[in-house]
């Protein structure tokens, strides 16, 4: 088994996205049921004819082709497009001509802005990883416990989520402006010497971010957790506790591990969600005060429109985009290698 | 309430059960606190008047205030973003759920030489965030004339929703036994027809599934319409409560009536498709 996984694992590189696993032990979807083989089309039947053969390839184009030209015209593309931008000192108006070689990439790197949002967008994901999701996990315990009004606490937890960023910013906005809701309730509660100017303080700013991103998000988390947490038999548990373990220790020794599939993709959402923060840093704080909450995508949105300046805003966002690509592959190559084991297995017979 | 169970066991037990039960009810009840309170403050906010709430930030509306609702409710600026909103979604959904229908059907039922690579790289394309490729966007859609036009958003958002779709879609199909299409084969019913009668409609509940994530993510959308609608008359809802809370930032009770208004289709739809959205996000994450 490690072998053919090992195979499959050199020969299919980049493919090899998490994305590939189609159904691993956590899965919750509808269940796959009978034989997975492929069945060839009708047309096949007929024997191995010239014009069959052709048809069938005429058959399979026409499936393929709607998706595959959408997505090579407006994915694909725009990034290759991005990247050749990114060589240019260009405001998106005059003709591309101003070739700059990796000067863009240059001046990146060494502004302190971007290296400051780089250093923004690394302080969200870490306390995301940190605190937000034990805090998800330790809900999603909570939910898998029999309790009164169960399914009304998920649909509440869950509300934030389906909220989108905009709402939450701008209502969060005003919950936390000097002497608003957060203020007057910290004040009630006789901490009013904790009340900070939570938006405007560049010291303060990014965790107050951070504590509204949690707000909205943690409930996304939870639900991978709680179905998760549904695909362990509660039998193992109850074995565990037979066998003198106390609760705290059945939940490390016996749930934690067997968790493990889902956690680990939690992680990478959470990762990749972190690398790519946007709407709400927009709308809730627009990057400031002076810059104290640029992530990496205002801060390419501010350059590369408001300041019109395209080649360089490009070169940023190709910078983004190969941090998260990086470690997307490394964290699938290392940490969701056994998950993916199978798939790959299935890959390299191909 | 609990203790018909616990009464068996000894006292001591029973008696850190219940300390236990207590303990997770009002750690339950503390964060649906924190979830719901800024939702209450922005609907009741709305209700009541800038006055009223900067004198005193929580609190029921007293007098009860309809002005800021009605106000909003009266202006086509509201409807038409509400209308634009729905086009844009409308559109989005109507270009890819049959566009990754017909590749995830492809890619689950048909054998052919380079399969497992199309579809690794729809896969791959779960790392191209939208914010990769906004800027080129930008011009391309500047070029063939896409901005300010719904089909400029939604064309790329259909792009991007594809990978999710397809990763969604392709187990579903493969489950389809073999069986039903060999006996509709000998039927004379080819892949396209099989596609189209037999393997959509049993698909139903996973279609249903891609098109409320697809629609809850466009209704949601920022970035693109940002970019790419600059015709206030163009504009969908997000932009629009971005806009309404920037140019009324002093009244804080009617950009509250403003956002509330806005989260109320949302909200319905979550209450009516939870199941479609809770089950979709599960799997589509845990395959992805």
């Amino acid at each position: 088994m490690p072998q053919a996984a090992d195979t499959g694992h050199h020969t299919n590189g980049p493919a090899a996205v998490p994305a590939q696993r189609e159904r691993p032990p956590g899965a919750t979807g509808p269940p796959p049921t009978s034989r997975s083989g492929a069945v060839r089309p009708a047309a096949r039947t007929g024997s191995g004819r010239v014009g069959a053969a052709w048809r069938k390839r005429v058959t399979i184009a026409a499936f393929l082709v709607p998706a595959l030209a959408l997505y090579v015209l407006l994915t694909l593309v725009p990034i290759l497009q991005g990247a050749y931008y990114s060589a240019f000192d260009w405001n998106g108006l005059e003709p591309l001509d101003q070739f700059v070689g990796l000067q863009n990439y240059r001046d990146a790197l060494a502004d302190p802005v971007f290296l400051a949002a780089l250093r923004h967008v690394l302080v969200i994901l870490v306390l995301s990883l940190v605190l937000q999701l034990p805090f998800a996990l330790g809900l999603a315990v909570l939910l898998n416990q029999r309790m009164r009004g169960r399914s009304l606490l998920r649909l509440l937890f869950f509300l934030p989520y389906v909220l989108s960023d905009v709402i939450t910013a701008i209502v969060w906005r005003l919950l936390l402006q000097p002497a608003g809701l957060v203020d007057d309730t910290l004040d009630s509660m006789g901490f009013g010497g904790l009340s900070q100017l939570w938006l405007a303080d560049p010291d303060i700013v990014l965790y107050t971010v951070f504590v509204v991103v949690s707000w909205k998000y943690f409930g996304f988390h939870m639900i991978l957790y709680l179905a998760g947490l549904q695909q362990i038999p509660t039998e193992l548990e109850e074995a565990a506790a037979l066998d003198g373990a106390s609760r705290a220790q059945a939940f490390r020794y016996v749930t934690l591990p067997l968790l493990g599939p889902t956690i680990r993709i939690s992680v990478f959402l959470s990762i990749i969600g972190s690398l790519q923060l946007f709407d709400l840093v927009w709308v809730m704080t627009n990057g400031g005060p002076v810059g104290a909450s640029h992530t990496t995508v205002t801060y390419m949105l501010e350059r590369g429109f408001e300041r019109s300046q395209f080649g360089y805003g490009s070169a940023v966002a190709v910078i983004a985009f190969l941090i998260s690509f990086a470690f997307a592959l490394t964290y699938q190559r290392v940490v969701l290698r056994r998950d993916v084991a199978g798939a790959l297995t299935a890959m390299g017979a191909r | 309430m609990t203790a018909s169970a616990p009464a068996v066991r000894p006292s001591g037990h029973a008696a850190r059960r219940r300390l236990t039960r207590s303990a997770m009810y009002a750690i339950a009840i503390g964060v649906v606190l924190v979830v719901i309170v800024p939702v209450l403050y922005a609907v009741l906010g709305g209700f009541r008047t800038t006055g009223q709430i900067s004198v005193n930030p929580v609190g029921l509306p007293r007098p009860w205030v309809f002005d800021n609702y009605r106000e909003i409710l009266a202006s086509d600026t509201f409807w038409r973003q509400v209308g634009n909103s729905m086009l844009v979604s409308a559109i989005t959904m109507a270009v890819v759920v049959p566009c990754a229908s017909l590749a995830a059907f492809a890619l689950a039922r048909f054998e052919f030489a380079g399969r497992e690579a199309v579809y690794a790289l729809f896969t791959i394309g779960l790392l191209f965030p939208l914010t990769v490729a906004v800027l080129p966007l930008f011009i391309s859609l500047r070029t063939v004339d896409l901005l300010n036009n719904p089909f400029g958003v939604a064309l790329p958002q259909a792009a991007f929703a594809l990978p999710t779709s397809i990763i969604v879609l392709r187990p579903f199909f493969r489950g389809i036994p073999a069986e039903l299409e060999e006996a509709a084969a000998i039927d004379g019913c080819g892949s396209f027809r099989f596609f189209y009668k037999i393997a959509l409609p049993l698909s139903r509940p996973v279609l249903a599934t891609v098109s409320v994530l697809v629609i809850v993510t466009s209704w949601n959308a920022f970035l693109l319409p940002l970019v790419v609608l600059n015709d206030p008359d163009m504009w969908t809802l997000p932009l629009g409560v971005t806009n309404f809370s920037t140019q009324y930032s002093s009244d804080t009770a009617r950009v509250l009536a403003f956002t509330s208004l806005s989260m109320v289709p949302a909200l319905v739809f979550y209450v009516i498709a939870e199941r479609q959205i809770v089950s979709g996000l599960a799997s589509g994450a845990l395959k992805g």
